[in-house]
């Protein structure tokens, strides 16, 4: 002890001193700033996701429509790459040398201790060639993937296509979706999203300072299992869709094939259609541009979303509704003169002079001049004004599925057109107008837009006696065959069942009876039902247009197809219609060679040499040039213009 | 016998239990740093902690042994263990082999010595033999100039192979020297020494000169009364001018690149936690993921996966940290706080003043390892590569400070005596 004794505080105060200073900086670090917990999981923690195969997609006998197949992408982690033969690499890949230095300049930037994709989805095809020499490159490797594979490249536009999630779709999913996942955009794809997808898997791996795998995290306790998404069985025949996409080859247009007793599609082609493998793999980008770019807009879904006016096989519909209203009945008779006169100097010509027609004639021969009054009656002589009146006859042909969306499973669907009353009495400035200020509505012209599937819709329910099933693409989904409550619903017409015996016997003789309008397209031993339709097309070519059931008693399908410019509906469509029908009731085809090569090749498309037709109706509904005065300057173009 | 009963039980047991504490602590903590869940276990004397416990049971024979030996030993002998360790010293310069840039170790058998270690506390010795055998003041150019050269020869010697980090532990028994009567300046000296170091590394020097000098105006302006002190003032700041520019020039042309590039790092100036900023940024990582409890014995990612490189010797605090989180550390730097704070009680309560002396020359060491290395780890100090007393792994550095802390008990429990 001397006299420096208390020169031990100053020695212990430091001590305290400095143990505080280091105490504080520990709590901050440790306690308050909570960055350093995050990068040491960025550190330690390698979140694998485990894709799960995407559903399969099967056609209504279970053969496959879609399917998975691997593809590779080629990996790598720039710190293990040793100096190579860049030149040979990149020949082995199918890159060029500035693309591959640039893509590796990527990676390096990225992180020099963790994997970066370097090129995306080689060929199984590249990859076996490239398998061989991948040890002599240390620092890549492959990592598999599955994409979408369509072995018989049907219904292209039925399947849609899937595609890299963007910004938008991550954010509205909630974080469900992470950057590479990929999303159905179009079609069955989108509309099934989420029953295809399946659940991502999660492996959460540890790794060392060195990036070498050190098993998983906390015993894999936040580990997730990938669960594969589930099958869809679609309604689709593959053949009987193969065979029609084979009929529409260069024509523009869609069939329409419907199993009345069900609502289930058996055949949705869209053309021209496309082959969907385009969509996927390297060059699915390239492709899209193409088919986008094409004139005849192959990306258009036109069963859904082309809008057509019927023509002539509207005339079914206000055939079934005057009965209902008590207007007509099977006897009921009218005189075609060869037109039909309406307003003060106003005809609605028809193809020939018919004479006297009771109803099922009328259906037979196609006759105007018969609806024009048929529908005369029906506006102006319904006990009420011509306005309730047409509002009435309107509701009566919306319970067949016109101009609204039936609720097909797929995405974009469009409703199409059926003005109501307050949209004439808008146009015309008074509600004081008459069935001649839209005599066309009779026959199908004018201001009403049906896509095909509302056609094949209408003769479904016609070929049900007054009901149909909502049309759908999907019948089952799943292990335990879960369908929609939706398309299990019987929904009616509103027309009594006995009043289709007219309609049906009329329909029957337009294939059947020689002079029926489509009696070009019989089929032996089966009685298919039909009605033709040649549609006006202001902007080219009138549009040909069928719709058919067969058989006539307990139908097994009803099929609408419109070809677009292509003429009557008794010379391209209902020999269509009829092959189509013929192929899935009898799986085989009974017509002469010629007969079916002669719609194989025909090419119909805008500037394509024009065929003349072999086959030439006489009965055919022509419509010629119609006085429609109010009518026609107020058609919307939208409605007549092919997409 | 009953002689040495009563010698143990004059034994500080306090101090034993804390030293066997942070032992224990820190062979679980070198367990956790290489612990390899594929290969467990607890005694592989292949492995680290297998060594460490080696390492431990050595330690304690050794420790126990000095407390069996004669109290006047080590007074006695101060001399020739200060000139062995200087021969060990120079020797370890010719034959010793250079692990990673260091000639520090002589290699026996399957174990390396590390002279430098043992130059600790045989100078402490020599410090204390010197101070309480001199009748020398410390006001005495001959007294503070003797104590210097005690303690730069081993220092230059250490510097030679060199080991900057252990030669600046001998700085740290400034302390002693000014319990023993040094002025009180040479603390505030220091201190504004190492202030206008870190300043004149983060500023240009001629600003910090224009600083100065305009400080300077100032404080003659406000005491213009007493002139006395002008003179004195003016010289102060023409010294620290001095300093500043002996800064510039030792930084750029003295010490070796890594050294200023931990500086660099240390204050931001360099921003690289890839490369010189490495060790520093997961060693902070480590210790910052630890959270407040820790994320539990053997369950330390970073430790375990080795991105915190030397976790069982230098960093081995970051173990610490992530394992057991704030409340682990606020443990151990309680232990060691607890520990000094005792040994300076330890050293007042003694009557001879060599006892006091060495004493204080133990709690300076301890104080420089412990506040350096934790430190470092958390950023605080730059990298310097020294040892956590007790904790840290190797067998050279947990036998010298145990020597250092034994001594000191056996000479506490001798301070009845007369030496």
């Amino acid at each position: 002890m001397n006299s420096f004794f208390t020169r031990r505080f100053v020695v212990q105060g430091i001590f305290i001193v400095v143990a505080i200073i280091l105490l504080a900086r520990l709590f901050y670090i440790q306690v308050i700033d909570k960055s350093y917990f995050l990068s040491a999981n960025y550190n330690v923690l390698r979140k694998i996701t485990i894709y799960p195969a995407r559903g399969v997609i099967l056609d209504r006998k279970g053969q496959i429509l879609v399917q998975n197949e691997p593809v590779y992408d080629l990996m790598v982690i720039p710190r293990e790459v040793k100096p190579f033969d860049t030149l040979q690499f990149c020949r082995l890949i199918g890159i060029d040398k500035a693309s591959f230095i640039r893509k590796f300049e990527k990676a390096q930037t990225f992180s020099p201790y963790r994997e970066s994709i370097l090129e995306k989805q080689l060929s199984a095809m590249t990859f076996a060639s490239l398998q061989e020499k991948l040890f002599e490159y240390p620092g890549f490797y492959i990592q598999k993937r599955t994409v979408r594979r369509y072995p018989d490249t049907v219904a292209a536009q039925f399947l849609g296509y899937i595609n890299e999630v963007t910004e938008k779709d991550i954010e509205r999913s909630e974080g469900f979706y992470k950057p590479g996942d990929y999303i159905g955009r179009t079609g069955v794809e989108k509309s099934y999203e989420e029953v295809l997808r399946g659940q991502r898997g999660v492996q959460n791996l540890m790794v060392d300072a060195f990036n070498r795998p050190k098993g998983h995290f906390a015993e894999g306790r936040y580990d997730t299992l990938a669960s594969a998404g589930d099958k869809l069985i679609s309604s689709l025949d593959k053949e009987l869709q193969k065979f029609g996409e084979q009929l529409m080859q260069n024509k523009i247009g869609s069939i329409v094939a419907i199993e009345p007793s069900t609502g289930e599609i058996l055949a949705f082609i869209s053309s021209p259609a496309y082959d969907p493998n385009l969509m996927v793999g390297r060059y699915k980008g390239n492709n899209y541009m193409k088919l986008l770019n094409n004139p005849n807009k192959p990306l258009f879904i036109r069963p859904i979303q082309a809008e057509y006016p019927p023509g002539s096989i509207f005339k079914v519909i206000n055939a079934l509704v005057a009965q209902q209203f008590g207007m007509v009945n099977p006897g009921t008779q009218f005189f075609c003169g060869g037109g039909y006169h309406y307003g003060r100097r106003g005809i609605m010509r028809c193809t020939h002079v018919h004479g006297t027609l009771d109803l099922a004639q009328s259906i037979q021969y196609s006759c105007n001049t018969y609806y024009g009054y048929v529908y005369n009656r029906m506006v102006d002589h319904a006990g009420m004004r011509p306005v309730k009146a047409y509002q009435r006859w309107h509701d009566a042909v919306a319970r067949f599925g016109v101009g609204g969306k039936l609720g097909i499973d797929l995405p974009n669907e469009r409703k199409g057109n059926l003005p109501s009353a307050e949209f004439y009495t808008r146009h015309f400035r008074s509600d004081k107008w008459t069935s001649s200020y839209n005599i066309s509505l009779s026959i199908g012209q004018g201001e009403l837009g049906i896509t095909p599937l509302q056609m094949a819709n209408v003769v479904a329910a016609v070929a049900n006696r007054g009901y149909y099933y909502k049309p759908h693409l999907i019948k089952a989904f799943g292990e335990d065959k879960v369908i929609k409550a939706e398309y299990t619903k019987r929904n009616s017409l509103g027309i009594d069942a006995r009043y289709f015996n007219p309609v049906i016997e009329g329909m029957s003789r337009v294939v059947n009876q020689p002079g029926g309008t489509a009696s070009y397209s019989r089929i032996a031993d089966i009685e298919m039902c039909g009605k033709t339709g040649t549609v006006q097309n202001p902007h080219g070519d009138n549009h040909s247009v069928f719709f058919a059931f067969a058989p006539r008693n307990n139908p097994k399908i009803a099929i609408a197809v419109v070809v677009e410019n292509a003429g009557y509906g008794a010379t391209w469509s209902a020999p269509i219609a009829s092959l189509m029908v013929e192929k899935y009731l009898r799986d085989s085809i009974t017509r002469p060679k010629a007969y079916v090569e002669r719609l194989l090749k025909a090419n119909l498309l805008p500037g394509a040499k024009k065929i003349k037709p072999v086959h030439r109706s006489s009965e055919d509904t022509i419509l010629q040039k119609l006085e429609l005065k109010p009518i026609e300057i107020l058609t919307p173009k939208a409605l007549l213009q092919d997409e | 016998m009953n002689n040495q009963r009563s010698l143990l039980f004059n034994v500080d047991w306090v101090v034993i239990l804390i030293y066997l504490a942070l032992c224990t602590i820190g062979w679980f903590n070198i367990h956790a740093a290489v612990f390899d869940p594929l290969h467990p276990s607890i005694i592989d004397m292949g492995t680290n902690y297998g060594k460490q416990f080696l390492f431990i049971i050595t330690a304690l024979i050794l420790g126990f042994v000095i407390l069996f030996l004669d109290g006047k030993f080590f007074s006695t002998f101060s001399p020739v263990f200060y000139g062995a360790t200087l021969l060990l010293l120079i020797l370890v310069l010719v034959i010793g082999r250079n692990v990673g840039g260091n000639q520090a170790w002589i290699p026996i058998g399957s174990f390396r010595l590390q002279p430098s270690e043992f130059a600790k506390f045989s100078t402490c010795l020599l410090l204390a033999h010197y101070i309480s055998s001199s009748n020398l003041k410390f006001d005495d150019m001959k007294m503070i100039g003797t104590c210097i050269l005690i303690l730069l020869i081993p220092m230059a010697l250490i510097m030679l192979q060199p080991d900057t980090g252990s030669a600046l532990t001998f700085t740290s028994l400034v302390f002693v020297l000014y319990r023993e009567g040094l002025s009180g300046y040479i603390l505030i000296i220091g201190a504004v020494l190492i202030a206008l170091f870190i300043l004149s590394l983060l500023f240009n020097k001629f600003i910090l000169v224009g600083a100065l000098v305009g400080i300077t105006a100032l404080i003659l302006l406000l005491s213009r009364k007493s002139r006395r002190s002008v003179t004195s003032i003016i010289i102060v700041t023409a010294a620290c001018i001095a300093f500043i520019f002996c800064v510039n020039f030792a930084y750029q042309n003295i010490l070796q690149t890594h050294q200023r590039n931990r500086i660099d790092v240390i204050l931001g100036k360099i921003n690289d936690p890839r490369g010189q900023g490495y060790n520093l940024n997961q060693s902070k990582i480590a210790i910052g993921s630890g959270g407040l409890w820790g994320k539990g014995y053997l369950q330390g990612t970073q430790t375990k996966y080795d991105f915190v490189p030397e976790q069982s010797t230098d960093f081995i605090f970051c173990t610490v940290g992530e394992e057991w989180g704030f409340a682990g550390s606020l443990v151990v730097i309680g232990l060691y706080l607890t520990l000094l704070l005792l040994i300076i009680n330890i050293a007042e309560r003694q009557r001879s003043s060599f006892s006091r002396i060495y004493a204080y020359g133990v709690a300076s060491i301890i104080f420089f390892h412990f506040f350096i290395n934790i430190g470092m780890t958390i950023g605080l100090v730059p990298v310097i590569g020294i040892p956590l007393p007790f904790l840290s792994y190797g067998g050279s550095s947990l036998w010298s400070f145990t020597i250092l802390l034994f001594i000191l008990l056996k000479l506490d429990s001798n301070r009845m005596g007369i030496i």
